[in-house]
């Protein structure tokens, strides 16, 4: 709680300490005074700094986060647009992450020390290593540009049109709404920039979850489990993935924070119109009020995430569990 | 013919390691620490390398690789070759710098937290905790787009969202060290504060540290080239990797033009990437190629 109004004051004075001007930002080459005044008014630039803080925290309780300077709109509903459709990339990514990062640890783990391991840990280092970015381009390059196997950007063909709104995410909606062809159309287009986001936290995946596995391996329950004769699959999956599962879960948080870094660069590179993209538009326009709130979201889910993270080690590890 | 030493098949953890050079058995670090040492050449004598300056313009406008320009040349000209082998003076000492000082900033914080412990530490980690909820770049955007974009605002935003990491890990080192006998005893001997971080306690904590800053440093290399790349770091025509890149999306046909400066950013991120996760192998030997913590 306390971090929450922590978060809402940092980000609001970061964006409102400028020695940047917003209004000459906004208003273009050359504003009259005159229209620098209407602006300051309309936005509140004109009250000193600690009762635009009042005002918006009580703007903030009522749900209210401004008006965005640049599109006019209020800034909730901006981010009620933008906020699916970086779920869905996150989301996706973040599956991919898990099931690639996961299943690269424990086989390295089981490996250890031979050629997979090594090769795997290569892997890893260079998932890590690689600039997003770049990363993207070369992928639109080879696999857009030269292989057309995947579409370069946007979150549907343009011969396609939005499922009806339930969800924002377009693959969940499309899916109830029952139109199959645009659900494969938006899982077409959501592959390849979920992929690249996916790489980082797959090479962080694959390395904290061999560690984990390395460290349940050398219990002595485990060598019991193999030594009254179970099957390789049940000591590796019910015993030692089972035990390893808590560690690997509180590597996510720090997935989300590599994702929500990765989505503002990838999210530009591929025309996506989430929280990433809008979040960097409305700082190349010092757009305030936007960019409190795009900071303001992103702090309250990491936090709420890490929150979910605790309850999940709980969950999956009865020890940690407080009466 | 078979001998004994065959009928006893060990797991591969305990089996002898074949007789090689020292260097040999740590084949990533040795890889890492030679792409690292040839970056370092080529950020110093660049001018006597690069076959023309990073800003000269040519006669030949976007041409593809060829044996005059062996990386192509840009829209203007220019040699990317050239620009690769410059951009390494801004990167990498920039990079280092910024590195250099988070973990000033962030060890000292951490160490004090650490040592005094109580309303110090109570307040110094809210604030660390606060900055750690805000993801880096998100941060660094605010930070950026509030100063203006410009290389200098780059890494003094990195240094915003970078020094906690630090702060952090030192402080839990320092609070172990602490409780140490020899470090309550030099205390008891009326050692002051200052003596005791620096004499008694500094030597623990370095070791990890180090590790933390050699993979942290490839980390900033990404991070200012990613912010460079969205044009909030550095400006053109400064010749430096990440805003090369953001240069030659504009020419996305001409791949030459960001596939060479990305690969330069990837090649010495990865050389950091495997000389730390060496460093960490040998000293750390329980955790083996594995990590706990560090943040992107």
């Amino acid at each position: 709680m306390a971090l929450s109004i922590g978060i809402v004051v940092v980000s609001f004075v970061l964006t409102h300490m400028v020695p940047g001007n917003p209004a000459l930002a906004n208003l273009g080459q050359n504003p009259t005074p005159s229209e620098i005044r209407v602006f300051d008014q309309r936005n509140g630039l004109d009250k000193p700094l600690p009762v635009q803080l009042g005002l918006y925290f009580v703007h903030l309780l009522q749900g209210n986060l401004g008006t965005s300077q640049q599109t006019g709109d209020p800034v909730a509903h901006d981010l009620s647009m933008a906020i699916p459709a970086t779920a869905e990339l996150a989301i996706t990514s973040i599956v991919i992450a898990l099931i690639f990062g996961v299943g690269f640890g424990l086989v390295a783990a089981l490996r250890r020390d031979g050629v997979t391991d090594f090769v795997l840990r290569i892997l890893s280092l260079v998932g890590v290593s690689v600039p997003t970015f770049w990363l993207a381009l070369i992928a639109l390059y080879l696999l857009f540009f030269k292989l057309g196997i995947f579409p370069g950007g946007s979150r549907l063909s343009p011969t396609d049109t939005a499922p009806p709104h339930v969800t924002g995410m377009y693959t969940v909606d499309a899916l109830l709404a029952g139109r199959w062809s645009t659900f494969w159309d938006a899982l077409h287009h959501l592959l390849m920039p979920a992929m690249i986001l996916a790489a980082a936290n797959m090479g962080l995946l694959t390395r904290y979850t061999r560690s984990a596995v390395l460290e349940v391996m050398e219990h002595d329950y485990i060598r019991a489990a193999k030594a009254k004769g179970l099957s390789r699959r049940t000591v590796v999956f019910g015993h030692i993935l089972r035990a390893a599962l808590p560690s690997i879960v509180t590597v996510i948080g720090l997935a989300f924070a590599n994702v929500m870094t990765g989505a503002v660069l990838v999210e530009n590179i591929f025309s996506w119109p989430g929280i990433g993209q809008y979040g960097y538009q409305s700082s190349t326009t010092l757009d305030l009020p936007a960019i409190a709130g795009v900071s303001l979201f992103i702090a309250v889910v990491y936090v709420v995430v890490n929150f979910v993270v605790d309850v999940l080690y709980g969950v999956l590890d009865p020890r940690v569990r407080v009466e | 013919m078979s001998t004994a030493s065959e009928a006893i098949e060990l797991p591969a953890r305990y089996r002898r390691l074949p007789r090689v050079h020292p260097a040999l058995r740590r084949p990533l670090a040795v890889t890492g620490a030679a792409i690292l040492a040839i970056w370092v050449l080529v950020a110093i004598f660049a001018p006597l390398i690069a076959p023309y300056g990073p800003d000269v313009l040519g006669n030949s406008l976007s041409a593809a690789p060829s044996s005059a320009h062996i990386f192509g040349t840009d829209q203007l000209g220019r040699d990317v070759f050239s620009r690769v082998l410059y951009g390494a003076r801004i990167s990498l000492p920039i990079s280092a710098l910024l590195v250099l000082m988070s973990l000033t900033i962030g060890s000292t914080v951490g160490s004090l937290a650490g040592y005094f412990g109580g309303v110090v530490d109570g307040v110094i980690m809210r604030i660390v905790d606060l900055v750690f909820a805000f993801p880096a770049i998100i941060l660094a955007l605010v930070v950026t787009a509030v100063l203006g974009p410009s290389l200098q605002n780059a890494v003094l935003a990195l240094v915003v969202v970078s020094w906690p990491t630090y702060a952090r890990v030192v402080r839990g080192l320092v609070m172990s060290a602490s409780q140490r006998e020899y470090v309550q005893a030099s205390r008891l001997l009326g050692a002051s504060a200052r003596q005791t971080l620096l004499r008694d306690i500094l030597p623990n904590v370095i070791g990890p540290v180090v590790v933390l800053a050699t993979l942290d440093f490839g980390n900033a290399i990404l991070l200012l080239s990613g912010l460079s790349f969205l044009g909030l770091g550095a400006q053109p025509p400064t010749a430096e990797w990440g805003a090369m890149v953001s240069y030659g999306t504009q020419y996305f046909q001409d791949w030459w033009m960001s596939t060479f400066p990305g690969l330069a950013i990837f090649s010495s991120v990865l050389a950091l990437n495997f000389l730390g996760d060496s460093l960490r192998d040998a000293l750390d030997p329980h955790g083996s190629w594995t990590t706990r913590g560090g943040r992107r």
